[in-house]
């Protein structure tokens, strides 16, 4: 959501003509950025390091071997199963993030290799319903895990998602179950599942397959929790300590294996792929 | 402490009461006055809890009186012994288990236990859970693997405590492993929610081969009030919240999430607790024989279809 504000089109003040916002401000340092320079790194502010959320194809262009990548997501459509309607019905958001993202749900990815290990890589699109694991998204990740097994691929799934979609309601729930089941399959092939944990990664996403991983990385300084700050915020009635639910502060707390810099994702994945998968050694000699 | 749309009933119950005292008192006769009245109580019980909506199901998951894991151990179950502890961190009184035996077979029994006053509530920290609480439920999923024996779960929390030292002690991350690790079973595994669901809270003790609801619970992905407070931006939008989430037993059969409702006396389970935990004993006894029949093999297989065809998409 902070993205697209950041990149919708304003007035400017002395014309009516809309131009695209080509600078843009880092909430974490306030240094004016260029828009280009912010996307030639890796959407990481140049200043201070601050991780911008990063879109789904730039991240699997980010992690896929060059010219590896071949999507297998894309053919599961949601469909209404409660015939939902708050504010506005389901229905109707959901046309409006597959028009706004081109794709019919919050999930993106398909086979590769990384590091030259064969690999399918699923990315949870925040852009779509703030990245909500309704039924299609349940559906892609099992499908995904039961596909690697399969094929003797590694499972490399890039979270971000505010949790289970409140507009399926059961039916979101029963995902969490239905995902992390569908890992045993991995299991019972020795194949390594790694977990990637962006801004931000709470609810039922973290309490299911996100966090049941192999190795479990974080982006620095990303959201990471079951409950949102706010209801815990409300629940205790005090102020959260300093960077609580942080990736540093769970990484203190024995939660994560190592939180990586952008810059130094793909690498590190490659690493432990090589030294998990059982082709890595083969794949290290290439 | 009487909801709502009880209050009717209950103050014909108590003029019938009070009828009953005065004839008796008296020495008349009122026989064929209280006999009407009788038959108004019925069919006034009958028609409110026809015709419940959906909010008043969720005001009576939440009514005390209900019965409890602790009750249902004592009552539906023989020679409960409860243990205790995460043999990490604590134990965690908002959630209980141990063996007992059911039928002749030994089992072993966990589940949420709210308190039934303020002090015990806040004790059990009103049936929330923290990550030793999930790690109790963990312990015993092994025991019943260790020796083969069935484990039936009772659910009954609004959701896993949202607080900072859960967060700090990995609460999601417990619960994904309660979720996996009761996924993994090798003996028959039955769940029953007893009154509230909530969320991932309710699902890391929920993943039966057979979940079982009773007729007036909730089982849903936010509880009513939680949704409307972030869809309506109002929490006292939790009625429409109620409706659209579709979180009652009839809706919850329809849409396959759970195999079987559990029908609850007139009045409702926290007017008759004995009765409901009659009929639970009774819906209980059928399952397990069922689930018996199969290996451990096909037990996982069963509960991987089970939770492996749920949701609802569509091929493009």
């Amino acid at each position: 959501m902070a993205l697209d504000r950041l990149f919708r089109r304003r007035r400017t003040r002395g014309g009516g003509r809309d131009v695209p916002e080509l600078w843009l401000k880092c909430p974490a340092c306030e240094a004016q950025i260029y828009k280009k320079d912010l996307e030639a790194n890796l959407m990481v502010c140049p200043e201070c390091g601050h991780h911008f959320r990063m879109g789904v194809v730039e991240r699997v262009r980010l992690l896929a071997d060059e010219g590896s990548f071949e999507a297998t997501t894309g053919h599961v459509q949601p469909e209404d199963p409660l015939r939902f309607r708050d504010t506005e019905p389901y229905t109707e958001r959901l046309a409006r993030y597959q028009q706004k993202t081109g794709r019919p749900d919050a999930i993106y990815g398909g086979t590769c290799t990384v590091g030259r290990v064969p690999a399918l890589l699923l990315a949870m699109d925040y852009a779509f319903a703030g990245g909500s694991m309704g039924s299609v998204v349940g559906e892609e990740i099992a499908r995904g895990a039961e596909r690697a097994a399969g094929e003797g691929r590694a499972l490399v799934i890039v979270a971000a998602s505010g949790g289970a979609r409140m507009q399926e309601a059961a039916l979101s729930l029963m995902q969490m179950a239905k995902t992390t089941m569908a890992l045993d399959r991995l299991w019972e092939r020795r194949l390594p599942y790694v977990s990637i944990l962006t801004d931000p990664t709470t609810g039922g996403v973290t309490a299911s397959f996100a966090t049941l991983a192999d190795v479990i990385l974080a982006e620095p300084g990303a959201l990471i929790g079951f409950a949102g700050p706010r209801v815990i915020k409300q629940t205790i009635r005090q102020d959260l300590p300093e960077g609580f639910q942080r990736s540093e502060f769970l990484l203190q707390h024995g939660l994560l294996d190592r939180v990586v810099p952008r810059s130094e994702l793909k690498a590190t994945l490659a690493r432990i792929l090589r030294l998990l998968h059982p082709e890595g050694a083969q794949a290290d000699g290439a | 402490m009487a909801l709502e749309f009880e209050q009717p009933i209950l103050e014909l119950e108590s003029r019938i009461r009070e009828l009953r005292e005065y004839a008796q008192e008296k020495g008349v006769d009122l026989s064929d006055e209280i006999a009407l009245l009788e038959q108004k109580l019925e069919r006034l019980q009958k028609e409110t809890f026809a015709n419940l909506s959906r909010w008043q199901r969720v005001q009576l998951a939440r009514a005390p009186g209900r019965p409890t894991t602790l009750d249902i151990v004592q009552h539906v179950f023989e020679d409960f012994v409860e243990l205790h502890g995460d043999r990490a961190f604590a134990d965690d009184p908002a959630i209980v288990g141990g063996l007992a035996r059911f039928h002749g077979r030994s089992v072993v029994v966990v589940g949420h236990q709210k308190g039934k006053t303020t002090k015990e509530n806040i004790h059990r920290n009103f049936g929330m859970p923290h990550p030793e609480g999930y790690r109790k439920a963990m312990r015993m999923m092994d025991l019943a693997d260790r020796f083969g024996f069935p484990f039936v779960s009772l659910v009954d929390t609004p959701g896993a405590y949202p607080g900072v030292s859960a967060e700090e002690r990995g609460q999601a991350w417990v619960i994904a492993q309660s979720i996996q690790r009761m996924g993994r079973l090798r003996v028959p595994a039955v769940a029953v929610i007893l009154g509230e669901g909530g969320s991932g809270g309710a699902l890391a003790i929920a993943v039966g081969n057979r979940v079982l609801i009773m007729e007036n619970a909730w089982y849903s992905v936010i509880s009513p009030e939680s949704c409307a407070a972030i869809l309506w931006r109002d929490a006292a939008q939790a009625e429409q919240a109620a409706d659209a989430l579709k979180l009652t037993a009839h809706d919850l059969r329809e849409l396959g999430v759970v195999d079987r409702v559990i029908p609850e006396p007139g009045g409702g389970a926290h007017r008759h607790p004995e009765r409901a935990m009659q009929a639970l004993a009774e819906a209980l006894a059928e399952e397990l024989a069922e689930l018996e029949r199969l290996t451990p093999e096909e037990l996982l297989e069963d509960r991987y279809r089970r939770f492996r065809q749920m949701g609802a998409v569509r091929e493009a």
